[in-house]
């Protein structure tokens, strides 16, 4: 059990990610005729809420930069994720490497 | 958890970036310390700046046909103390908020204060507690993360509702609506950030049993076991 426990959670992570995808259906088309859009971002549906709420409020404040497409924001979150784990699995490895050789010397030593 | 730029009321802005300064102040102080005492921690201070980095790029799918991202922030408050995180934090904020139009500067203190100050103290107080309790290593990091990921969003939600209280309902009806959105989305995310954490503590656990040690985090036996 200890063995596969990485790999067993592993797993878990990709079925919480798949089953929404397949348990999701998209609804029909509102009377508008407008497609509903499914999994948008929390963000976004906040704002809506605070739309519902406080129907006059006006952001005062914009953003100074915007991604110019959702490609470029797609972009520059592969960019953010591959950053952070580039720099986990680099550790991870020169950590690893570091307990071998460790544990090597220490069973030189006792010969 | 990102509330949007120039989405809260100036008072509310001001106030949390008021609230959120002392804590980044005092991070940074605990963090030179920390680096000045230690300075063969700075790698795995940058592990946990890294996880962070990585999970809150990271928007995935949730049942409520939204999608949300972890925050990534438990495993740094576990290793390093909740306040090494507000800085963190911070940093991983202003990446979003300036490159990517995601939150926003005006709303920059209330973010801090939901992923950078209230996730990473429930984490750290979550663990002391499993620990105490006795809990297994993993159940005890699984905890941590997760309720300081899904507490994140409850405080999101409590922000978003102080700003635009319900004309009918006050407050409370008001933060039930943003609850909807954030907290119950995030419900399998952060079952997933638990997750993750766990395995990322399990390779430092097998790696680096001594530094764990060292930071008080684990215990001898559990790293023989």
């Amino acid at each position: 059990m200890k063995r596969y426990q990485n790999l067993l959670m592993m797993i878990a992570v990709v079925v919480l990610v798949a089953v929404p995808l397949w348990m999701v259906q998209k609804p029909a088309p509102g009377p508008d005729g407008k497609e509903v859009e499914i999994f948008r971002g929390a963000d976004d549906q906040a704002k809506d809420v605070i739309g519902t709420i406080a129907p006059g409020y006006q952001p005062w404040f914009k953003p100074l930069m915007e991604p110019p497409s959702g490609e470029i924001g797609s972009l520059l979150f592969a960019l953010q994720a591959a950053l952070g784990a580039g720099f986990i699995g680099y550790y991870l490895g020169v950590a690893n490497t570091r307990s071998k050789y460790d544990k090597a010397i220490s069973k030189a030593a006792k010969c | 958890m990102h509330i949007m730029e120039g989405f809260l009321p100036v008072k509310h802005a001001i106030g949390w970036t008021v609230a959120s300064a002392p804590f980044v102040a005092y991070g940074l102080h605990t963090i030179n310390k920390r680096i000045k005492e230690k300075p063969e921690q700075r790698m795995l201070l940058g592990v946990a700046a890294a996880f962070t980095f990585v999970l809150s790029a990271l928007k995935m799918p949730s049942v409520t046909g939204s999608c949300s991202h972890p925050t990534g922030t438990g495993l740094g408050a576990i290793l390093f103390g909740p306040t090494a995180m507000a800085p963190i934090g911070m940093v991983v904020l202003l990446f979003q908020a300036i490159l990517l139009a995601h939150g926003g500067l005006t709303t920059l203190g209330a973010n801090i204060f939901s992923m950078a100050i209230v996730g990473p103290f429930a984490a750290a107080a979550i663990y002391r507690l499993a620990k105490t309790a006795k809990l297994p290593f993993g159940i005890s990091i699984f905890l941590a993360a997760s309720l300081g990921d899904l507490l994140t969003y409850v405080t999101t939600s409590c922000q978003l509702a102080l700003a635009f209280p319900d004309p009918a309902g006050g407050f409370a009806a008001s933060f039930a609506k943003f609850a909807t959105v954030f907290a119950i989305t995030q419900i399998p995310l952060a079952i997933s950030e638990g997750l993750l954490t766990v395995i990322v503590f399990n390779a430092l656990a097998r790696f680096n049993p001594k530094e764990l040690k060292e930071m008080n985090v684990v215990t001898a036996q559990e790293v023989q076991a």
